[in-house]
């Protein structure tokens, strides 16, 4: 391979100040500094050795802990398909997952190419070294899109990401807000009919079997909890009974949530997968567990909260199913362990991840207008992850004024 | 009340290349250095001397022209040979070509009932002119003590955590009585106590036992524990207006000789080790020894980088070099400038990684491994993005992120709030090392703490 850094080695005057393409440089580094890791050596002071880590590889490890949603993504859009059309197989088809990849992987190259060419622009014009964040934000997004989302609505949504979410703010690390979630909540806002209601299933073209609804286990609970007359659990049992559930039980039983045979977002149905992926990050450090671990604390206790209270049905379901339902476990995995929107101390990330938690299930429960709380819950408590980190400091602080007394 | 401290935060990084307890035989240097950069803080150097004149050990070389009374004096006899200047006439090093015998300058003796009943002023009268009153660094700032001051406490560590640092009981072997009047002392100069520090771990050499009125405090946990820095925080830190001097062992000691025998004595044990080192071991020499002779012959190549001090916090020199005045060791590993094709994603073992990210597999190797690092940054710079991994190396109640922000951004009230007097950089040497963003951590400290200091 020394052939080849020689030969990038010899462009290299070019980009460089006073070259031709002077103006390229960052786009000519970021690509050479991903062929070859530079062969920059320490200062002459300070510390003459380094950690073989660096912020490629860590985000690189965010991809990895992605892979096992995105796969089962593209394995449960193949197989919503056909158990919407009354021709369900086994969930690991090989007709599933050519269906899947067929309308996934589309979505992953957009969000990709998008995001790509945006912060290359941004680097060229505002002469900064290309993020590494975005490896993770461009798999990001896929994964917390419905299958039938239009393709341009993908790049649409990644670009405003990207430059209202971190761009205009300085780029990776100063962000306030997690990019992802910001891609969302944008298309949330500006395309509402593309993002709920009978969107998470792709039928390619093919008429569902009577008596189909494309609801999300949220949606059904929530409207039962409005219709009032049953508990949620067994209007959730009853919804889509008619379809095979993959895992067991009905359609949408704990367990069958909890594995991830259900309709949803693509990467986002597996509560199983999102584990993994949690296992993961915490293994590798890369991921905060305390985050991780808090979210899931914060929404079971508020579950059991309005356990206690009990004014509706909704109220009423039993916490646990809160852990499986909707997209907590990969928001709490993927998007509040976000190191530079979240919380930064480590008491502050306590604080943060139980709010996130506790806020998704006052979200859902509370708002019928739009029954997945984790995305909001996340973007809010973003925008609250400094004055948490302010009071922890502020803490500090007061320590060690204490101490001199 | 003498405390045992228990820290749990920091990391080691052993490195191969670790000095046998064995003293080379080896001609030491012939030539030897004075470089008022190893002088934080001095800001305007002034010569006694010029190229031709000759000086005995303890002849005062220069002094700052802030601090008209501290010398700083000769190592060894012989010739002055090259007064070396960089851009504006900046002084940098002042080379000697020492004598064979080596001739002292004489001052004041006392014996051990003397020392007693020594004043304070006295005591400082010949250590700022015996050339051992630089030993002693004063916090917050790290810089050279001022002789105005009286500091609350006084602190010693016995042992060095660094990476493939000296055996500090083993260069002190024989120096019992040195390092006793050194500490009688050192005492004029607190209304409080002086803390001697040991590991908790190991055991107390008869260098630094039995010694009268001192603190003696037992710190265990992994580096940086021997940081005297890290010590203070946790048996008595600074507060806003407090002083605190510090002072090596040897310099203990030197300042013990100054007054038993009357000599500035800077002979001392040097380590030179490290992956490089054919037979890394301990040379007799001076301060301020030359690289040349420790080296010759005793290197495995040549693409190599020579440090004095340790590879967290030391400085690179040139093969024809000189060791820094505060240091007792030469660290060499090979130089870094490689590119490895696709390196940010292959799988490494034989790179120590604090962090576990994919590929980052040194976690496996066990805490008995001898890694050969080179000086490669692998990775560039970028913002801080990973958050928490200061916190985990750095086993004092301060966020060094936040301190080191505060200081980016010249933030005077936050730089004094979140603490930046009890840190100078060895403390944060190691966030250094971790930093996932490749920040200069020890530059910016320093940075901050002379805004601090000249506001």
């Amino acid at each position: 391979m020394k052939f080849l850094h020689k030969i990038l080695e010899k462009q290299k005057p070019m980009f460089e100040k006073g070259g031709k393409l002077e103006k390229l440089y960052y786009l000519f580094e970021a690509g050479e500094t991903f062929m070859f890791s530079p062969a920059s050596t320490a200062n002459n002071k300070g510390v003459q050795v380094r950690d073989a880590i660096d912020l490629k590889r860590m985000m690189m490890t965010v991809v990895i802990a992605m892979i096992p949603c995105l796969i089962w993504g593209i394995f449960n859009v193949g197989y919503q398909h056909h158990v919407a059309i009354g021709e369900a197989t086994s969930f690991f088809s090989i007709d599933n997952l050519l269906f899947g990849s067929r309308w996934v992987l589309p979505i992953v190259l957009v969000s990709y190419a998008a995001g790509g060419l945006i912060e290359a622009v941004f680097a060229v014009i505002r002469k900064h070294p290309i993020n590494e964040g975005f490896l993770v934000t461009g798999m990001l997004i896929p994964l917390i899109v419905p299958p039938t989302i239009p393709l341009w609505q993908v790049a649409l949504a990644t670009i405003f990401g990207v430059v209202v979410g971190k761009e205009i703010f300085g780029g990776t690390g100063m962000n306030v807000l997690n990019v992802a979630m910001t891609s969302r909540a944008f298309l949330y806002f500006a395309y509402p009919l593309q993002i709920s209601g009978d969107v998470w299933t792709q039928l390619g073209g093919d008429t569902a079997v009577n008596g189909f609804s494309g609801a999300t286990a949220l949606a059904v609970a929530n409207n039962v909890s409005i219709e009032g007359s049953q508990s949620v659990v067994e209007g959730l049992n009853q919804a889509n009974n008619m379809l095979a559930s993959p895992f067991g039980g009905d359609f949408f039983s704990f367990q069958n949530m909890l594995i991830g045979g259900i309709p949803g977002s693509i990467g986002e149905t597996s509560t199983l997968m999102a584990l993994i992926g949690g296992l993961i990050l915490i293994a590798t450090g890369v991921g905060s567990w305390k985050i991780i671990v808090s979210v899931f604390a914060g929404a079971f206790a508020m579950g059991t909260i309005f356990n206690l209270a009990g004014a509706n049905e909704f109220m009423l379901l039993p916490a646990h199913y809160h852990l499986v339902l909707g997209g907590l476990a990969f928001g709490a995995v993927f998007m509040a362990t976000d190191p530079v929107s979240a919380a930064q101390t480590e008491t502050g990330k306590w604080i943060y991840g139980v709010l996130i938690g506790m806020l998704t299930v006052v979200i859902r429960v509370l708002n019928p207008a739009y029954p997945e709380g984790i995305m909001l819950a996340v973007l809010f408590m973003n925008v609250f992850a400094p004055l948490i980190d302010f009071y922890v400091v502020q803490a500090n602080k007061k320590r060690r004024i204490a101490r001199a007394v | 009340m003498s405390k045992t401290v228990k820290l749990k935060k920091g990391f080691d990084i052993n490195l191969a290349g670790k000095a046998e307890k064995t003293i080379a035989s080896t001609p030491p240097s012939e030539t030897f250095a004075i470089k008022p950069t190893d002088f934080i803080g001095m800001k305007r150097p002034k010569l006694f001397v010029a190229e031709g004149d000759t000086v005995k050990a303890g002849t005062p070389v220069l002094y700052d022209k802030m601090q008209e009374n501290v010398m700083v004096c000769s190592p060894v006899s012989g010739e002055i040979v090259e007064v070396k200047r960089g851009a504006k006439r900046k002084l940098l090093e002042i080379k000697i070509l020492a004598d064979k015998e080596i001739e002292y300058e004489t001052f004041q003796t006392y014996s051990d009932s003397d020392l007693r009943s020594l004043s304070r002023e006295d005591a400082q009268a010949q250590m700022t002119k015996g050339g051992v009153w630089s030993n002693l660094i004063q916090r917050p700032y790290g810089v050279v003590a001022n002789e105005a001051d009286t500091p609350k406490a006084i602190f010693i560590s016995s042992f060095d955590t660094h990476p493939l640092s000296a055996d500090i009981a083993f260069t002190l072997k024989g120096e019992e009585e040195a390092f006793k009047a050194g500490v009688e002392v050192l005492k004029k100069f607190t209304s409080g106590k002086v803390h001697l520090n040991h590991d908790l771990n190991g055991e107390v050499s008869t260098v630094f036992a039995n010694i009268e009125g001192v603190e003696n405090n037992k710190i265990s946990g992994p580096h940086p524990a021997g940081n005297v820095g890290v010590q203070i925080h946790h048996l008595d830190p600074i507060g806003k207006g407090e002083v605190v001097w510090t002072i090596t062992p040897y310099g203990v000691a030197q300042v013990g000789k100054l007054f038993l025998k009357g000599v500035y004595d800077a002979s001392r044990l040097v380590a030179v080790a490290g992956s490089e080192v054919s037979k890394p071991q301990y040379f007799k020499t001076y301060t301020g020894s030359g690289v040349n002779k420790l080296t010759e012959g005793n290197l495995k190549n040549d693409h190599v980088r020579f440090i004095s001090g340790n590879v967290l916090t030391g400085e690179r020199i040139e093969k024809d070099g000189y060791i820094g005045f505060y240091d007792n060791l030469l660290s060499v590993i090979p130089e870094g400038d490689h590119a490895d094709f696709l390196g940010w994603i292959m799988p490494r073992k034989e790179v120590l990684s604090f962090h576990r990210a994919w590929g980052l597999f040194s976690f496996l190797n066990g805490k008995n491994k001898e890694y050969v690092l080179d000086t490669n940054t692998n990775g560039e710079p970028r913002a801080f993005v990973q958050t928490g991994t200061f916190e985990k190396v750095t086993p004092m109640d301060i966020y060094p992120t936040y301190l080191v922000k505060a200081i980016m951004a010249e933030d005077f009230d936050n730089m004094e709030a979140l603490g930046i007097y009890e840190i100078i950089e060895e403390d944060l040497a190691l966030c250094e090392y971790v930093d996932v963003s490749k920040h200069d951590i020890q530059q910016i400290v320093r940075e901050g703490l002379e805004l601090m200091q000249n506001g």
